[in-house]
């Protein structure tokens, strides 16, 4: 069974949001996501100060099976990126909600955001079976 | 239809991650991908091979056959026991597949043969056996478990020591028969091992006794990352029908002497050995972070012929991307892969890059 945290919104291609209490927030893909890749060999996250557009493409992830885009859940500037999922990729894998985050974004305030769900929602859809 | 190997309840119950290959349900990975292959380079792993076909070849002329048929030579007398690896060509040199074949002695040989290729192997085969009166019976009755690695020799010995007497003697590359079970001292991991072949309603005892001995359950994951890095084809990828031996790293397999030995393929392989082959397979190494994966571009420098990766991966013992590529031949050391539309700059080197748990870069 995989992990949904209740806190957090997702997107209907397994990226998760974290709303942080500085106003930016922090995305990562979802355990279901980091579990269907498998082992994580690789990272390239976006340059800090890139401007995105919700449902851009913005990280690469590499498993030692398959190369996967990962899509900006909303649009907004990148401020932060974890430097330590590049260096060690397995992160994802281990802590996808925690020390294997991805970016942190500023949203743009008139930025329209793609439809994100909550835990709840993000569940059903998995048992949807995507 | 996907088919299901005699071991399915086993994978299932082991949690494996089930996909289908070649028709086939088999397990990608049961944990971790590169777990698994650490598995197998540090201690023993198990990986079950049964969807990949086993042919049993008899005949007075069966010998005879296959020095027609198969590139590689199994000699003029009989080696009881020894394995060949070989390649079984067209008419035109091109690859259609490759091949272990087992001279069992008095018994005939034993050949195993991919599973993807299966269908237009056999139809192959029969077309030419006929004429050598060659009886060819393909053995779906029988099940496959590969174990691999530095322990797998006394885990095996411990499992069907009683089975097998003499099996403390069997020498690599050779294999030998008996009570129902069939051992040989071959793999595809670059390290050690055995490939034991036992009727499928003996496969889940013989797996479940494997792993009380230790050995651990891998998937076609880290099967495909041990071949690669052992420097070991993968037909449909590295090699095929467009391709001759001298154009896959495979030159060595090509039995030229002797030279009365007329085999299918020979004349137009002898004929491009002659004025080289355009093209060869080597190995690359990525000299920063990215993934080499098949399909991408090979830039190579002086060159103005492009080249492309076969196989690649990330490689979990040298913790870099590595791959198999197919070079123009006038291609020489520094070259650029082309991975999401950068160019990332690789060295050329000969394959393998790890043997026996030990980088060979």
């Amino acid at each position: 069974m995989s992990n949904i945290p209740d806190e957090l919104q997702y997107t209907k291609s397994h990226e998760w949001v974290r709303h942080n209490e500085d106003g930016t927030v922090s995305v990562g893909i979802t355990d279901h996501a980091q579990d269907l890749l498998g082992d994580m060999v690789y990272v390239e996250l976006p340059e800090p100060g890139r401007q995105l557009g919700a449902g851009d493409e913005c990280v690469v992830v590499e498993s030692v099976k398959a190369a996967s885009d990962v899509y900006s859940p909303l649009s907004g500037e990148v401020v932060d990126v974890n430097d330590a999922v590049v260096d060690s990729p397995e992160l994802v894998n281990q802590d996808p909600y925690g020390e294997g985050w991805l970016f942190r974004l500023q949203p743009r305030e008139d930025g329209a955001g793609e439809e994100l769900l909550g835990a709840g929602e993000y569940q059903e859809l998995l048992e949807s079976g995507d | 239809m996907t088919l299901r190997t005699a071991l399915h309840e086993q994978h299932v119950a082991l949690g494996g991650r089930m996909v289908d290959f070649a028709g086939w349900q088999m397990p990608l990975h049961y944990s971790s991908q590169i777990g698994e292959h650490h598995q197998v380079r540090r201690a023993a792993g198990m990986f079950d091979v049964s969807h990949m076909m086993i042919v049993d070849l008899e005949g007075a002329r069966c010998r005879e056959f296959l020095r027609y048929l198969l590139a590689n030579d199994v000699g003029e007398r009989p080696r009881p026991g020894r394995a060949t690896y070989s390649c079984m060509l067209n008419e035109q040199g091109g690859v259609i597949d490759d091949l272990i074949v087992y001279d069992m002695g008095e018994d005939g040989f034993r050949m195993v043969v991919n599973a993807a290729t299966r269908d237009k192997d056999l139809a192959w085969i029969d077309l030419h056996a006929d004429f050598f009166g060659v009886s060819v019976r393909a053995r779906v009755d029988l099940a496959m478990i590969a174990v691999q690695g530095p322990a797998a020799r006394e885990a095996v010995l411990r499992a069907v020591a009683d089975r097998v007497p003499s099996l403390p003697d069997l020498r690599p590359f050779h294999a030998l028969a008996g009570d129902g079970l069939f051992v040989a001292r071959t793999g595809y991991t670059g390290e050690d091992g055995f490939e034991l072949i036992l009727p499928g309603e003996q496969a889940a005892p013989l797996w479940r006794l494997l792993l009380r001995a230790g050995v651990k359950p891998c998937g076609l994951g880290a099967r495909d990352t041990l071949r690669l890095e052992a420097g070991l084809n993968l037909y449909g990828s590295d090699m095929d029908e467009t391709t001759t031996p001298l154009e896959c790293g495979l030159a060595w397999t090509v039995a030229w002497d002797p030279p009365q030995r007329e085999f299918l393929g020979r004349g137009a392989l002898e004929a491009q050995r002659d004025i080289g082959p355009p093209r060869k397979l080597v190995g690359l190494v990525l000299e920063q972070r990215g993934v080499l994966r098949g399909g991408q571009r090979v830039i190579c420098s002086g060159v103005a012929e492009e080249g492309r990766v076969t196989s690649g991966s990330f490689s979990p013992t040298l913790e870099r991307a590595i791959a198999l590529a197919r070079l123009p031949a006038a291609a020489d050391g520094a070259c650029q892969v082309e991975i999401r539309g950068r160019l990332l700059p690789a060295v050329v080197v000969e394959p393998p890059f790890v043997r026996k748990g030990k980088s060979c870069l």
